[in-house]
């Protein structure tokens, strides 16, 4: 299966980098843009085809190293190969 | 007293603070390897600056989840006094032996300068030898040194006395303007809850002999023998 995850920082976070992205393309002449919260897309090739059993191990994956959850949200879709 | 300092890939402080202890403690500190599955018996463990695994995911992440680890994170639990400096301080948030995270500098700069640091506590292992209230003068050499935890882990570090060093004005009130990365409530260094591990951004190792231009991290070593010896 494949696993898509996508890692956002939490709201409150304060994040330096969209801030840095929205004035960026407000410089490249892109006006009305009201806010940019950047983030990582990491995806995942798992030998597991149960989609129960993905979804509690990528769940696992996020929870112990892929997202940390002080500052961090996650959310992922899988899709069978 | 024995000290082991922890060397992980792209460590590049790890030599530095060796020799500062070294002067200091009069004996070699052990180096030891990430790899390895078992910390020598030590009074003290260091992880050093640097940037272990090239910064990859997020600072720290991935050494503090190297074989090594296991081991330091049981030593700490145990009683062991634990010093994590710039990159270390990282990995001790990462391994969640110390709250809150570092987030990239707010003005997204890699910062390397002087910066002077109030002394928040003079009563603890680490800085028994700093003056009350004191400032003191730390580099920092950073990219990620923004602290950050929410409200209420904040009011909890102050109320239990954590906070160990905070950017400040030469005068050592903690103002904005002294704030070199945007860290919540200035903070540039906290212990844990028993206070025997302590985490910070500045590098007491790179101040602390007077040919380099300051001794004032010194004391921190010297806190620490005359704690521990």
């Amino acid at each position: 299966m494949k696993a898509r995850i996508k890692i956002t920082l939490k709201s409150g976070v304060l994040d330096p980098q969209g801030k840095a992205i929205e004035h960026a393309l407000g410089g490249l002449g892109f006006d009305g843009i009201e806010g940019v919260r950047q983030g990582k897309y990491i995806e995942l090739e798992l030998a597991e085809t149960n989609p129960e059993a993905a979804k509690a191990q990528v769940k696992e994956m996020c929870k112990q190293l892929l997202a940390n959850t002080v500052i961090e949200n996650y959310s992922f879709e899988l899709e069978e190969a | 007293m024995k000290a082991s300092v922890i060397v992980f890939p792209a460590s590049n402080c790890d030599r530095d603070v060796a020799v500062a202890l070294e002067q200091v403690i009069g004996v070699r500190p052990n180096m030891v390897w990430h790899g390895d599955s078992d910390v020598p018996k030590s009074d003290l463990i260091v992880l050093p600056g640097g940037f272990s695994f090239g910064d990859y995911l997020r600072c720290g992440a991935m050494a503090a989840h190297s074989p090594i680890m296991r081991d330091v994170v049981a030593k700490a639990k145990a009683g062991t006094p634990v010093l994590g400096i710039c990159n270390g301080f990282q990995v001790l948030t990462e391994a969640g032996l110390l709250p809150g995270v570092l987030m990239r500098n707010a003005s997204l700069k890699f910062i390397c300068r002087d910066v002077s640091l109030r002394v928040e506590r003079t009563d603890t292992i680490f800085a028994n030898r700093y003056g009350n209230g004191g400032v003191v003068t730390f580099p920092i050499a950073h990219h990620d040194g923004n602290y950050f935890a929410d409200g209420d882990m904040l009011d909890r570090l102050e109320g239990e006395g954590q906070v160990a060093f905070r950017y400040c004005n030469q005068d050592g009130a903690p103002a904005d303007e002294a704030n070199p990365n945007g860290s919540q409530r200035n903070i540039a260094g906290i212990y844990s809850n028993c206070g025997h591990i302590l985490g910070l951004m500045p590098h007491p190792e790179r101040l602390a002999d007077e040919e380099l231009g300051g001794s004032d991290g010194r004391l921190m070593f010297e806190s620490l023998v005359s704690a521990l010896h």
